[in-house]
């Protein structure tokens, strides 16, 4: 069997300013002593598009969680922007599973809510415009004043989308955006996303179970084994921008599925 | 298309049909059952299988109905108990959801309230509230005050169960996502909880305006007053069964009213929520 060509090189494109360092990072929940991450280290660069993989419980959860500020950690330095994270930022965007819209707010309402919590309503009601591009940048620009209930799901997301980026963040920490939608509406907001982040030169770290997600999408993809959670390894992803579907046909990219699948051993499948 | 330019065969058409009983109008079928039963009603009276005292006949029934209803069109003294147990009811129900809703909120909200306060409310709740009436009675009087404590402590605990659970409603991804934007607890109650639990605060509206009702008139049975209790209580040790009958009707009016109230506040405010189901939530 042929070995496939070494993935964990750096790339040397990725020179540009750093936006999110974490160094020594262990988190241990005092609760039951367990040792949810232990060691890790990550820098993601401007504009960068990183993943983490990894099966459920190998602290990939956890990891977004500090990072967003939602949960402190037990050692470590996180630092975003050169302003360590002590919580909650307005620099910080984020994604869930489901699209979490208000179902008694109309969609742009929706998505200027960051702003109306942060702010108030009349710098709510001054960043309507904002919104209003953001909702034709997804092309939702037709749905602005409907309510939730009348949206499907891919169109919630996409909603949720534009709440995520109101507020203009440096970072978007995204946890399994797409997962609940269906394959096909799925694969769709996988691209269309990549045309965002590289319309905005966003720099973005993802969570996700999704093997063909994570490799379609990113620069590097952070490989994490559980008991205690720690990155196995730092896949960079050398295929070309933009990625398109075809791609998934490609020889290399089985290659780096067939690599990372092997990192992720049989613990991901048990 | 190609069947088209074909044009052969036959549609395949045929029709889905659903059972008589399922095709019947409502007011078809409410109108029937109606009959049904008060036409049982009026054989079994009308035959002497059950004495008049106990099972007074559909036209007796009728006769009081439409004499209760003149009273109160002209503002006779039935009027005014209607009135007495309006109030009893409106007061009992107002004084339920501030308290109840006061501490469905400690409870759902904050940890003491679920350590400490909901342990106590779930022991008072299992036992017969109707056993507190002659306490209301001894401490506020054989008046309208001691009605409405008690037609109050009845209402409440639903109310209670109901917001706290209502609170706890919200999902996790969106208490996330309020946390992730900075939100303070009182934006996150207010924005996200409240309005994500109000289908539930509701149903547990609808429980309490039934159980108010029940409350009232236990507490007028047992404290007399002046109340449409008391008047039933009157007929009835007068052995006047038809004007019990029509008594029960008359209040049973103010009980839908204070019912479809709420579901008409309902259908105001949980506008996005568009569940049609009896007491359904979500």
């Amino acid at each position: 069997m042929p070995e496939p060509h070494p993935l964990n090189r750096k790339p040397a494109a990725s020179q540009t300013r750093p936006v999110y360092e974490i160094e020594r990072l262990s988190k241990t929940y005092a609760r039951n002593s367990l040792v949810a991450l232990t060691d890790v280290h990550l820098t993601i660069h401007k504009g960068e598009f990183v993943s983490v993989i990894g099966s459920s419980g190998c602290g990939k959860s956890t990891l977004l969680k500090i990072m967003a500020g939602l949960m402190p950690p037990t050692t470590g330095r996180v630092v975003l922007e050169g302003q360590p994270v002590v919580g909650p930022r307005r620099d910080i965007g984020m994604m869930f599973q489901h699209a979490t819209l208000l179902p008694w707010k109309t969609t742009i309402e929706n998505i200027v809510m960051p702003i109306e919590i942060r702010e108030g309503r009349s710098a709510a009601r001054a960043a309507r415009d904002r919104a209003m591009d953001l909702l034709n940048l997804v092309g939702l620009g037709d749905f602005a004043h409907v309510y939730p209930g009348e949206l499907s799901g891919g169109m919630a997301q996409r909603a949720a989308i534009c709440r995520m980026l109101i507020s203009d963040p440096a970072m978007l920490l995204l946890d399994e955006p797409f997962s609940a939608l269906d394959e096909l509406t799925r694969d769709f907001m996988n691209m269309e996303f990549q045309r965002i982040c590289m319309e905005r030169r966003a720099t973005a770290f993802l969570v996700t179970h999704s093997l063909a997600e994570a490799v379609i999408l990113s620069d590097r993809i952070l490989v994490m084994q559980a008991r205690p959670g720690h990155i196995v390894e730092d896949v960079t992803i050398d295929l070309p921008r933009p990625r398109t579907l075809e791609m998934i046909n490609t020889t290399r990219f089985g290659e780096i599925v067939a690599h990372i699948r092997d990192l992720l051993g049989r613990e991901a499948f048990v | 298309m190609t069947d088209a330019t074909q044009g052969q065969g036959n549609d395949t058409v045929w029709v889905e049909q659903e059972a008589l009983i399922d095709r019947i109008p409502r007011w078809v079928a409410m109108t029937f059952l109606f009959v049904v039963v008060v036409g049982i009603w009026d054989i079994v009276t009308r035959m002497g299988w059950v004495s008049p005292i106990i099972l007074p006949t559909p036209a007796e029934t009728l006769d009081d109905l439409i004499f209760v209803g003149r009273n109160l069109i002209a503002r006779g003294y039935m009027l005014d108990a209607l009135w007495t147990t309006t109030l009893t009811v409106f007061y009992g129900f107002l004084i339920a959801l501030t308290i109840g809703f006061s501490l469905g909120v400690l409870v759902g909200e904050t940890k003491f309230g679920e350590r400490a306060v909901l342990p106590y409310l779930v022991a008072i709740d299992t036992m017969p509230k109707v056993a507190f009436a002659p306490l209301f009675i001894a401490w506020l009087g054989f008046d309208i005050g001691s009605k409405v404590a008690l037609a109050a402590f009845i209402a409440t605990f639903p109310i209670v169960v109901a917001t706290a659970a209502g609170l706890y409603a919200a999902s996790e991804n969106e208490r996330m996502l309020f946390k992730s934007i900075g939100a303070t607890r009182m934006q996150t109650l207010i924005r996200l909880k409240l309005p994500t639990g109000l289908p539930y605060i509701f149903t547990g509206l609808k429980i309490a305006s039934v159980g108010v009702m029940a409350g009232a008139i236990t507490g007028e049975f047992l404290g007399g007053g002046r109340g449409f209790g008391a008047l039933i209580r009157q007929s009835a040790s007068q052995l006047d069964t038809p004007r019990v009958f029509a008594l029960i009707l008359y209040l049973s009016l103010l009980g839908l009213a204070l019912y479809f109230t709420v579901v008409w506040m309902q259908r105001r405010f949980v506008f996005w929520n568009k569940s049609d189901r009896p007491g359904g939530v979500g």
